[in-house]
């Protein structure tokens, strides 16, 4: 492979540089250099994607704080200057709207597929956490975006969500008015929320993806069989069954950016609000703190947790339940007591309780948009109980179930 | 693992795909909770007559309070010294914001409640609700001013455009219902009668309606006829791009044993 010493009788410019900053260095050993397993499949395309959204919605962030104005008298008005009146500002907007929720797609579609492959495994877990951290990050920076516009529904939903804080015994309603700034959900609410949103919380997020990616390469890839390449070594001292990040890898993921493109651009072009689900209709209302709208529901990825509070009659014991919701996801790499990673090798157990945990995801997701009526929150307290069984039973039916045992080389057909 | 993916996006699409029925309906479902206006944006002629309309019968006292007089014009090929002989309100200038002359509290006085900005009523309630919301008004003695509406009931809209519409009555049936144990008589819409004849037919009446909410569903997103003629090329342009990215791929991709 192209080591640093190919670069070394160069000159001008690039070896000016290079003296001085190790580029070619950096690309040698982190891109070239890097061997990831070779059998990647579709699933292995979202990270990239994810690093992708998030570079769109910063760059279309940057223009659209260029435009918007956070302050409760004119942040809606605003958003709809940019709508009408800033050159292209409608596509700059629809697009950091389709990207937040793109950015939970692939996100999701992502953490799926660790929980497939077992990625979260040992010696990964690290990676996992940061990974975790990271979701956590989003949800806050989603949450504050949705905020911004000042429409009815990011009022009444920064209501309820800011609430939530308020469950916490004795200091919960000091907390809820630090969050606020204020008594009520005001213009020091919405200040401070766009200056988390616009700088701590993008600056937390890239440092998070940093640290994700310094992870990962100190672990290497896992692959759809769950196996570690670094255990077969080739005479080069790389693995055999690695092939360099770049070109192999890079020209890939070009494909995968296009696919992606033509169902984002399909979104932003064809239908930007998705049916009311990326843009909510009573966001098209002004806040007002006199009018509730009809039915609150956060945005569609927020409400399998929104359904699992609904469940509680209890708030303080539904918030706490929606927070272990995602606390146990921490834990999963510790929960899974399998001799093998991936799916492809464990047994039916696991692949039940795989299937039951997404049904119980999607369902959930589905009945946090709906009205809390009599049948959807019995339903939604049971698909609940099968959301967290999914977890809690883990460390018994990945010890009990006959698995498969794992090849010795990763399957891969050219 | 593709199949599982492509089984995954499908339940995706198939669970999220079906939202718009999350508007609250109270009582029966009935026939003109289906009216729909059938919009379409691009057709010009229908925003042009959906804009006289809207600046004869809607501007007294509703604003568009985002919308330029200039702009209307220049999306809709209205000739600006057309413009502003027939669409803009006395006092305005072409650049302005269509602000119409009657002021809130006047507006609150008269009628209870100052009269809406209409900019994005389409977009908040959406457009079969202001087609319905025009559809159905109906004489009701009760009413402070004589009719009410199904799509809004008890709304402090008058019917303004009664002259063209002429007296539309409403029949209810009624319908027994037990709740609780106990027999509810509760009074359904069944249908509506023409009792006198407007200035227009039932026919050119409704093309009138439609081509005004079609006017403010333009008004609620103006860029919405060329975000769609633009995203048609911007689909296939990524179609190429990904059809050569492929192949890129592809011939990288044979050196992988």
């Amino acid at each position: 492979m192209a080591a640093s010493s190919d670069h070394a009788g160069k000159t001008g410019f690039r070896a000016w540089l290079n003296k001085r900053l190790p580029v070619d260095e950096f690309i040698d050993s982190q891109l070239i250099g890097y061997f990831a397993p070779k059998n990647f499949n579709i699933w292995y395309f979202f990270g990239a994607l994810a690093l992708l959204v998030f570079v769109i919605q910063i760059l279309t962030g940057i223009f659209l704080t260029m435009h918007y104005k956070p302050s409760e008298t004119a942040a809606f008005d605003s958003v709809e200057y940019i709508m009408r009146e800033v050159e292209w500002g409608w596509l700059i907007r629809y697009m950091h709207s389709t990207g937040a929720s793109f950015f939970f797609i692939v996100v999701y579609l992502h953490m799926f597929r660790a929980m497939i492959y077992g990625s979260y495994r040992a010696p990964r877990e690290l990676l996992w956490i940061l990974g975790m951290l990271l979701y956590l990050a989003l949800m806050a920076e989603a949450f504050m975006g949705y905020v911004l516009p000042w429409g009815n529904m990011s009022y009444w939903g920064a209501q309820v969500i800011v609430n939530l804080f308020g469950t916490i015994p004795v200091i919960g309603p000091g907390v809820v008015e630090w969050i606020r700034g204020d008594y009520g959900i005001a213009d020091s609410t919405l200040n401070r929320f766009f200056a988390l949103h616009v700088i701590a919380l993008p600056f937390a997020i890239a440092f998070l993806v940093l640290m994700h990616l310094v992870a990962l390469r100190q672990t290497g890839s896992n692959n759809p069989d769950g196996i570690e390449i670094k255990e077969k070594m080739g005479s080069n001292g790389k693995p055999i069954d690695g092939i360099p990040f770049h070109p192999y890898y890079t020209v890939k993921d070009v494909v995968g950016v296009g696919v992606f493109l033509i169902f984002f651009c399909g979104v932003i072009f064809f239908a930007p609000t998705f049916g009311g689900l990326f843009l909510e209709k009573p966001n098209f209302e002004p806040a007002n703190e006199l009018s509730t709208p009809e039915h609150i529901a956060p945005v569609w990825y927020f409400t399998a947790f929104y359904a699992m509070l609904r469940a509680v009659p209890d708030q303080q014991l539904g918030a706490l339940l929606m927070l272990l919701a995602i606390v146990v996801l921490f834990f999963l790499p510790w929960l899974d007591r399998s001799p093998v990673k991936s799916i492809r090798y464990k047994g039916w157990l696991s692949k039940i309780a795989l299937a039951l945990f997404v049904v119980s995801f999607v369902v959930l997701s589905y009945l946090g948009l709906k009205p809390a009526s009599d049948l959807y929150v019995i339903l939604a307290r049971v698909f609940t109980a099968v959301y967290f069984a999914y977890f809690l039973l883990m460390p018994w039916y990945t010890r009990i179930e006959k698995c498969k045992s794992a090849p010795e080389r990763v399957t891969y057909h050219a | 693992m593709r199949k599982s993916f492509l089984a995954a996006a499908l339940g995706f699409t198939l669970v999220f795909a079906g939202p718009s029925a999350m508007a609250a309906t109270t009582g029966p479902h009935a026939a003109w909770m289906d009216w729909e206006p059938g919009n379409d944006v691009g057709n010009i002629a229908s925003l042009q007559r959906g804009a006289a309309n809207f600046m004869g019968y809607c501007a007294g006292c509703h604003s568009l309070k985002y919308k330029r007089y200039s702009r209307v014009a220049k999306d809709l090929n209205i000739p600006e010294e057309q413009m502003e002989k027939l669409l803009l309100l006395p006092g305005a200038k072409k650049g302005d914001y269509i602000i119409t002359p009657m002021s809130k509290a006047d507006g609150e006085v008269w009628f209870g409640k100052a009269p809406p900005d209409l900019s994005l009523t389409t977009r908040a309630k959406g457009s079969d609700y202001v087609y319905q919301f025009l559809k159905t008004f109906y004489v009701d003695p009760k009413s402070t001013n004589g009719t009410n509406n199904l799509a809004l009931p008890n709304t402090a809209m008058p019917h303004v455009l009664s002259a063209l519409q002429g007296v539309q009555e409403a029949k209810f049936k009624a319908v027994e219902k037990v709740v609780d144990g106990e027999t509810v008589t509760e009074q359904h819409w069944d249908s509506f009668e023409l009792t006198s004849p407007g200035q227009l037919s039932p026919e050119e009446y409704d093309g009138f309606v439609r081509d005004t909410v079609n006017f403010l569903e333009y008004v609620g997103e103006p860029v919405k006829a060329k975000r769609e003629s633009l995203g048609v090329w911007v689909i296939l342009f990524l179609l190429v791009f990904t059809g050569f990215a492929y192949l890129l791929k592809q011939e990288y991709w044979k050196d992988v044993k």
